[in-house]
């Protein structure tokens, strides 16, 4: 499968998303310029985490407007795979591709540390290589991941099964401890209600490969490249 | 020129004739601003210059010693690593997000300007007492702009150090620490060489912020410091990320002749600085300068510390190529002169030339002081603690839980998990072991960082004090299991007027120089801290050393809490009663009481060598070094992290307080699976050695001489001692 990863000005988990599909999954890769509107033919996109424009004005609100995210919304529309990863779940957001909103952490402070995720939905192409329920030990980095729905949203949400993954403790359970960050539902990854769009707050790329404390990342990657036929 | 007008520049009498007689005339008022900013101690090095030649600096394994932006060490296989620390201590105080944040920024354009991508950013920080408010802001503060900077700019921090005392409260240490990796041949010079190539400005405008930072920073601090604030700088890590990507993109291209950032003194520094390294000329013109603001004066362009600039020598011919890469990167860079045959600095404004000065005479050529030195009066009046009659705690289990959540000792995570520490996926050992381990993508191999410095030991022996501190840093390398290469250092005192304080920076000087040729890890780097000082009380002498360490195959990369259940626990090394300076000293409520531990160089280069050969067969688990708080916080500290307990019976001749709780240096806490302890023992033949117990499953249980001292379940010490700064910041 080939993938793109998109550089904002800004980005800094660029190189690790490269690093982990091109090298721990060993998947064609190439980064994709956010002032080009060619996708150079990729399959996927991958929106990775970081700071696009500092993170100035709000969280993913300028690199919206980039070039780029025009035919992000095309390949979209073609139903064809996007992902987006920390600072990119905010972009996707800030672009209407997904729902709710990340709001400043409850505890007001930037987090990084690993935290536990109970697969909600095993159906989805992100996470075919999970069982629904099971559970993923993957780090997490920001300021900006406090997950924010309205109670009417959240039923929809439910209703269509687009939360993904939540935030849970390590024998599974949902509790407000094992909430990092104080998410709406605990929830850590939701997808579009077409299911060809997700994003996470966790970062997969940072837990792929064995050297690193986890590789249970792997398995979206892995979920997503299962889809190429 | 009036003698107020010099004197409020911070200079002497004394170094204005220097001038007039350099310059052949009277400096105008610009060229009085650029004198007395390359001047200031902060540029110039004054008063340790003279001292600093003592330091290693060479050695097979360095590329570039101190002298360029950062040093430069051979790190095998095509690679090299380029690392430097520095200290942000004055703007820390009176503004502590943004002076910290603009540590960061600093020190990282330090390293990318060398042509290296940085990777690990590291800090030593040194706060008054907890118990205060207003240590507590600054400490959130500094926190803060650490985090806020390095995460945004996407370089993960990766480790360091923390320490309380009194003598901070009015002027903390904070010392950031940065690393890079680039191909040996890639590596650029901060030199302005090729007459006729043009100087190139880029990053953000100039304007009016920090004028006189480095003067700042070159004086005490009395009761007005806040009024100081418009000194400090802002930074701007969103900016400056462009600017380590259009750097290292145009460098990677091969237009780059020569760069230098515009930290300290902005573009005054860089211009002579450059030059002088070049032996050319630097001529430049401010109106093309972008600036910020309107109607600048010439003295105010060239003085402005304004974050994110940096300056360039380009290739004359190049220069759309060049300016290409930059505006790829929405980066504004300006052709603002020319590289010239005539050695001075010589600066136009609209066409009017209003300085002209030899390079050399600015950045080479300030006055250096052998300023007089004198032992302090308060070391012939330091307690000995072998003279104080004190009990042996009636209940060790409460002692140590209270040493375990003290602020000396408790978890770092309310800290780092502020920090980004995994961003750039290297980072293989992360915060909470001896040293940070990073990988070297691309090979098998790693590095490992470590800084460290007690101040305690240092102003109780300031010489013995530094070789402990390079002593504990190769210690934390080496439990790591990295082979010690180099070393960087940030050198922290008070005012070097003070002939107390001059004594006390030679002998630490002296210290670091000895410990360092020991242990082959010359000084490549690092940053002289003076004045640091309020209503003339001086911090406590307090040099940090860096130490970087190779890994060759990171699968012999260790960290320090315990493995498995079942494995065997030996202490390497002997335990003598050293309890000078000792946490549990303050603990149990004595003074600050001499003489400070002591180490022997060689001898713990023996024990760090013989351990590494120990790693090296596989024979070794888990590695931790012994320092504060001793060998029952050394067990403690192995079993935190995985969670596990410890069974250990020891025996000794010493008094069970003093054998538990002695700082005494040179021993490491090692683990070993109990199928290998017979080949174990038969390799560490020639190391002291003694056996302390098992790692086991839940209790914390000490026995000494068959008493059992501690017995506190895992779960109860964990609590204690993860959650003890979240309490103090009003969270849990």
């Amino acid at each position: 499968m080939k993938f793109g990863v998109i550089i904002f000005p800004g980005s800094n988990c660029d190189h690790d998303t490269y690093h982990a599909l091109k090298h721990a999954m060993g998947q064609e890769t190439v980064f994709l310029w956010h002032q080009d509107t060619d996708l150079q033919n990729v399959d996927a996109i991958i929106i990775p985490g970081g700071f696009s424009y500092g993170d100035y004005l709000r969280c993913g609100a300028i690199a919206k407007f980039s070039p780029i995210m025009g035919s992000v919304h095309r390949h979209t529309r073609d139903g064809k795979l996007v992902l987006g990863i920390c600072n990119g779940f905010q972009i996707l957001q800030e672009a209407r591709l997904l729902p709710g909103v990340l709001l400043r952490n409850a505890g007001l402070k930037f987090i990084c540390r690993h935290v536990h995720l109970r697969t909600e939905n095993g159906e989805t192409p992100f996470t075919t290589a999970c069982k629904k329920g099971q559970i993923l030990r993957l780090p997490i980095a920001h300021n900006d991941g406090n997950f924010f729905i309205s109670p009417d949203e959240l039923v929809q949400l439910q209703e269509n099964e687009q939360i993904v993954f939540r935030y849970c403790d390590p024998d599974g359970n949902i509790t407000p401890e094992a909430n990092p960050n104080g998410s709406v539902h605990s929830i850590a990854a939701v997808r579009n209600r077409e299911g060809n769009v997700m994003a996470l707050m966790p970062h997969p790329e940072r837990a792929s490969e064995p050297l690193l404390g986890s590789k249970d990342g792997r398995s979206i990657f892995q979920s997503m490249i299962n889809q190429e036929k | 020129m009036t003698l107020d007008l010099i004197e409020s520049h911070g200079l002497t009498l004394e170094e204005y004739e220097r001038i007039k007689k350099r310059l052949g005339r009277e400096p105008n008022l610009t060229e009085l601003g650029i004198f007395s900013v390359m001047w200031s101690e902060h540029c110039s090095y004054k008063s340790s210059r003279p001292h600093l030649r003592k330091l290693p600096t060479k050695g097979p394994q360095v590329i570039e010693g101190p002298g360029e932006n950062a040093g430069v060490i051979d790190i095998g296989e095509g690679l090299a690593a380029v690392f430097k620390i520095e200290s942000h201590n004055h703007p820390s105080f009176i503004e502590p997000y943004q002076g910290a944040a603009t540590g960061v920024g600093g020190i990282i354009r330090d390293i990318f300007t060398m042509g290296a991508r940085p990777i690990a950013l590291l800090n030593s920080l040194h706060f008054g007492p907890l118990e205060q408010p207003a240590n507590q802001l600054i400490m959130e503060g500094v926190v803060a702009g650490i985090a806020g900077y390095g995460n945004c700019i996407g370089i993960p921090t990766v480790g360091g150090e923390i320490y309380f005392q009194e003598r901070y409260s009015h002027n903390p240490i904070v010392n950031v620490f940065c690393l890079g990796v680039a191909p040996v041949d890639q590596i650029c010079r901060a030199k302005a060489s090729g007459v006729g190539n043009p100087v190139i400005y880029v990053g953000a405008r100039t304007g009016r912020d920090g004028i006189h930072g480095v003067t700042m920073a070159s004086e005490e601090f009395s009761e007005d410091s806040q009024s100081k604030r418009p000194n400090v700088q802002v930074g701007d890590p969103f900016l400056e990320k462009l600017l380590l990507e259009a750097c290292l993109e145009a460098m990677k291209a091969g237009v780059v002749v020569g760069i230098q950032d515009m930290g300290g003194a902005g573009l005054t520094c860089s211009t002579c600085e450059m030059g002088s390294r070049g032996g050319t000329g630097v001529e430049i013109e401010l109106a093309r300068v972008p600036q910020r603001e309107e109607n600048m004066s010439p003295y105010e362009i060239m003085l402005s510390e304004s974050q994110e600039r940096m300056l360039l020598v380009g290739q004359k011919g190049r220069e759309e190529e060049l300016l290409r890469i930059f505006g790829k990167w929405d980066l504004e860079a300006v052709v603002i002169g020319e590289v010239r045959e005539c050695p001075n600095l010589v600066v136009y404004n609209k066409g009017q030339k209003i300085v002209e000065i030899p390079n050399r005479s600015l950045a080479d050529e300030a006055p250096q002081y052998h300023r007089p030195a004198e032992k302090p009066r308060y070391l012939s009046e330091l307690i000995r603690w072998q003279d104080l009659d004190f009990p042996q705690p009636s209940d060790y289990n409460t002692l140590m839980l209270e040493m375990l959540k003290s602020p000396h000792l408790c978890s770092r995570r309310w800290v780092y998990q502020q920090y980004d520490h995994m961003v750039r996926t290297n980072t293989v050992v992360v915060p909470g072991s001896d040293a940070a381990v990073l990988r070297l993508k691309g090979t098998r191999g790693g590095l490992a960082i470590s800084l460290d410095g007690n101040s305690r030991y240092c102003y109780l022996d300031p010489g013995m004090g530094a070789m402990l501190a390079v002593a504990e840093s190769c210690r934390n390398v080496a439990c790591s299991g990295a082979r010690p290469l180099a070393a960087t250092n940030c050198l922290n005192f008070g005012s070097p007027e003070n002939p107390e304080v001059m004594w006390q920076f030679i002998e630490t000087v002296e210290g670091i120089a000895q410990a360092c040729k020991t242990f082959d890890t010359p000084i490549t780097g690092g940053n002289v801290s003076f004045y640091n000082e309020t209503n003339g009380a001086a911090v406590f002498p307090t040099p940090v050393l860096g130490i970087v360490g190779k890994i060759d195959d990171l699968q012999f990369a260790r960290e320090s809490h315990f493995k498995d259940a079942g494995d065997e626990v030996y202490l390497l090394g002997e335990t003598r009663a050293e309890l000078g300076g000792s946490i549990y000293l303050e603990q149990v409520g004595l003074p600050l009481c001499g003489p400070c531990p002591t180490v022997d160089p060689s001898q713990e280069k023996v024990l760090q060598d013989g351990l590494l050969e120990l790693i090296r067969k596989g024979l070794i688990e888990s590695a931790h070094d012994v320092s504060e708080g001793g060998l029952a916080l050394a067990l403690a500290e192995c079993c935190l992290a995985p969670g596990c307990g410890l069974q250990v019976e020891a025996s000794t001749s010493l008094r069970p307080d003093y054998y538990l709780f002695s700082e005494a240096p040179t021993r490491v806490v090692v683990s070993v699976k109990k199928k290998e302890e017979a080949e174990f023992l038969q390799a560490v033949s020639s190391l002291p050695v003694t056996r302390l117990g098992t790692v086991a499953h839940e209790d914390f249980q000490l026995s000494v001489n068959e008493q059992l001292l501690i017995s506190i379940p895992i779960p109860t010490i964990l609590r204690e001692w993860n959650t003890s700064l979240d309490r103090v910041f009003g969270i849990e």
